[in-house]
């Protein structure tokens, strides 16, 4: 994963915005670019996008808080989703929440102090055939049972 | 090309992929090469062959031997046997759940026999990263006979008469649809195709499956719809979710105008057509299609009131035509086959097939594409290999968080679009997830409810609120704290949502309340009136004890136990308190008499 771009800097959000402002219909693309380079979206950078293309704060902050993908807080490190779909929920997934959610003593949308984690449940990733499942960052864990997510924190 | 002897197939599929798959391919080719056999084999990573439980899937060609569960160190003895000694690993060809078939051949794995498939058609057996093959397969060919030999109304005309309708949810007639975006005026002449692959129904895949693993088909019927009702730009909305299929479709895109199969003046015609991704960023709503349209201009995707309905004023105000993914994979078998081979497939009012993901408690999860008119229990018993750990069947659940419960006194039912409808449920996107004895209904009408209200956008009152109510009720069911009145004040409240809220998100949101109320009246009674949940999973109303009679005094449990609720003496029975017991289940799976209870 690249380094993140720290919020001071606002030359790489100005790039962004000036690269794809003639689209129709650009804010969307230019809100999921910084927030991959910046890692997420605070109301400085929102600001800026908002001024570079003329239109109200308001209305980048409306779009930026629809979204569930958009995050105004900073993540973790080590991004963990349980997947909350139906079928990961029928095969379990509420408990492989409540496992993980004990061991780091978070909940739900929370980020650990220390920066390194953040445990979010997720919408249906579509690997249902490998229900229940979690996914850290990129990685993807399957068929999972309880006594598997110890061993999968231990990891990183 | 040099002549192959042998193909082998890999699944590259989301679910093999997070299985492995793509560790296989590698090491794979350093087998091939080891044994200096590299040219005469060939390794192709596909889409979706469908059985994704049975992840990574490989085949092998000429045979077609399937092989299920391959792990890294397999590779090297598989290479070794199968392709260069010439005899199939019998340790990993699958061997069927139930009458314990063991098929050599792909084709005679129950899973597929009664499959049908015209949108999968290539899913899981070209490579989706490479044009060539899906020219192969008669790719781009009814455009080419569309551009060539057709108007636009003989297009029209014959989406119409296949009888095509919409596989996103609501059913609606694909060539009506596609008639009135034709008929519609724009001042300016700009119109717009759109896709809907902002696939958000938790447990349903087949539109990801479609965009991984036959990436120009979409394109090929979306340029098809491009010509049909005077378009020359189309916009793909796409769940951000789903990386490896945004990637292929992007790279397909990419080919496709490489080969003049997109831009200007295709087949050597004035029309004229591009495409281009737009991507979704994790909201539900946006499925609706005046939300999407919302969302492709940036904004928040909230639905507009309709009319004007899309096909007037849709995307930028102008004329908008807009399907979803397996809905277009439908289109060019249509176009090169015709509108009546098409028709011949299916029921009276639902032509052709259906693709279902099947999910939940059932031995084959996959994906499968069965001819319209299909029983329930022919998907979940025949195809779908029935119930794992000899549970009972208790529902299956079809189109998602609009959809409903369907109990097991109705697996006779053919499914198409109207009858399932008539038993309070509906296509949807085409998830279908399997439910077993131990799975509580008032706590999936509540885990659906929860997903519906989280997602409602907030613009119109009776989904916004009418929605936080009936969460309301039904977790007050849950932690037992259910009063008498509370089913009929559910039943009043889902009335007057599905009446009044603006769009088809808030509309169809009570359905698996009432769905469930409908076929499992009972256990909202147990949950209300005897404070019990039957199939064990409300915590709220479960004492967890221990069976003095079978307890050996091991101390697993003890040790198990997270909240130090269990304690006892070496070789006497064990005892929970119950106040300190947090319920997570823990000491039951322990326990290795099976001594503990929950009731």
């Amino acid at each position: 994963m690249a380094e993140l771009i720290p919020v001071e800097n606002l030359d790489v959000v100005k790039a962004i915005v000036a690269e794809h402002r003639e689209v129709p219909g650009c804010l969307m693309q230019i809100l999921q670019e910084t927030q991959e380079k910046y890692g997420y979206l605070p109301l400085e950078l929102q600001g800026t996008i908002a001024d570079e293309l003329g239109m109200p704060l308001t209305e980048v902050y409306g779009v930026a808080t629809f979204y569930s993908q958009f995050n105004l807080t900073p993540k973790g490190k080590f991004k963990i989703g349980i997947c909350l779909g139906t079928a990961c929920y029928v095969r379990g997934a509420q408990p492989i929440i409540d496992k993980v959610n004990s061991i780091l003593g978070t909940q739900v949308g929370d980020t650990t102090e220390d920066g390194k984690w953040s445990v979010d449940a997720t919408r249906c990733i579509g690997a249902c055939g490998l229900a229940p499942v979690l996914t850290v960052n990129e990685d993807v864990y399957g068929r999972l049972v309880l006594d598997d997510i110890a061993g999968i924190i231990e990891k990183y | 090309m040099a002549y192959k002897r042998s193909q082998i197939l890999i699944c590259g599929g989301t679910g093999c992929c997070s299985s492995g798959a793509m560790t296989l391919v590698k090491e794979l080719k350093k087998e091939l090469v080891k044994h200096d056999i590299l040219d005469e084999v060939e390794v192709v990573a596909t889409g979706c062959f469908g059985l994704c439980e049975l992840g990574p899937v490989v085949i092998v060609y000429p045979e077609g031997t399937f092989y299920s569960r391959v792990e890294a160190a397999d590779i090297t003895e598989l290479v070794e046997e199968h392709l260069v000694k010439g005899r199939p690993l019998d340790r990993l060809i699958y061997t069927e759940k139930g009458d314990g078939h063991h098929p050599l051949s792909i084709n005679d794995l129950g899973f597929f026999k009664t499959q049908k498939r015209i949108a999968l058609v290539n899913c899981g057996v070209i490579d989706p990263e490479n044009i060539d093959e899906y020219i192969a397969f008669d790719g781009y060919m009814a455009l080419e006979k569309v551009l060539l030999t057709m108007t636009p109304i003989d297009v029209i005309n014959e989406v119409k008469a296949s009888g095509l309708r919409g596989r996103g949810g609501g059913g609606f007639p694909t060539g009506l649809k596609w008639q009135f975006a034709h008929d519609a005026v724009s001042e300016d002449g700009v119109k717009y195709v759109a896709c809907n692959a902002d696939e958000g129904d938790p447990g349903a895949f087949m539109d990801r499956s479609v965009l991984e693993g036959d990436p120009h088909a979409l394109i090929e019927a979306m340029a098809i719809a491009g010509f049909a009702v005077g378009a020359a730009k189309g916009y793909v909305y796409v769940r951000a979710e789903y990386p490896i299929a945004v990637n292929r479709l992007q790279i397909a895109i990419d080919q496709a105008k490489e080969y003049g199969l997109l831009g200007e003046n295709i087949f050597d015609t004035d029309f004229a057509f591009d495409l281009e991704i737009r991507l979704g960023a994790g909201a539900f709503v946006c499925g609706e299609e005046t939300a999407l349209m919302n969302s492709i201009e940036g904004k928040r995707g909230e639905p507009r009131p309709r009319p004007p309905f899309p096909a007037n004023k849709g995307l930028f105000g102008k004329p908008t035509v807009l399907n979803n993914v397996e809905t277009y994979a439908n289109i060019p078998a249509i176009i090169l086959k015709g509108a009546e081979w098409f028709a011949s497939v299916g029921t009276e009012k639902s032509k052709g097939t259906k693709v279902f993901a099947l999910g939940g408690k059932i031995n084959n999860t996959g994906l499968l594409e069965i001819p319209m008119g299909t029983t329930l229990r022919e998907i979940v018993y025949d195809i779908g290999g029935g119930i794992p750990n000899g549970k009972a069947f208790k529902a299956a659940q079809t189109g998602g968080p609009s959809g409903g419960c369907i109990p097991a006194s109705l697996l006779d039912t053919p499914i198409d679009y109207d009858n399932l409808i008539a038993i309070g449920s509906m296509m949807g996107s085409g998830g279908l997830i399997v439910m077993d004895e131990d799975n509580c209904m008032v706590d999936v009408a509540r885990f659906f409810l929860d997903f519906t209200q989280d997602e409602s956008c907030g613009k119109c009152p009776p989904c916004r609120i009418g929605t936080k109510r009936m969460l309301e009720i039904l977790e007050r069911i849950c932690d037992g704290k259910g009063v008498k009145g509370d089913i009929e004040r559910l039943e009043e409240l889902a009335v007057g949502i599905k009446a009044s809220a603006l769009c088809g998100l808030g509309q169809t949101a009570p359905n698996p309340v009432l769905s469930t109320i409908r076929y499992f009246r009972d256990e909202y009674e147990a949950h209300i009136n005897d404070k019990k949940c039957p199939a064990g999973v409300c915590k709220h109303l479960l004492d967890f004890t221990i069976d003095p009679e079978t307890c050996k005094g091991c101390g697993i449990c003890a040790k198990k136990c997270p909240a130090d609720a269990i304690t006892g003496e070496k070789k006497k029975p064990y005892t929970i308190d119950t106040a300190k017991c947090i319920k997570c289940n823990a000491c039951i799976e322990a326990c290795p008499f099976g001594s503990i209870s929950k009731a």
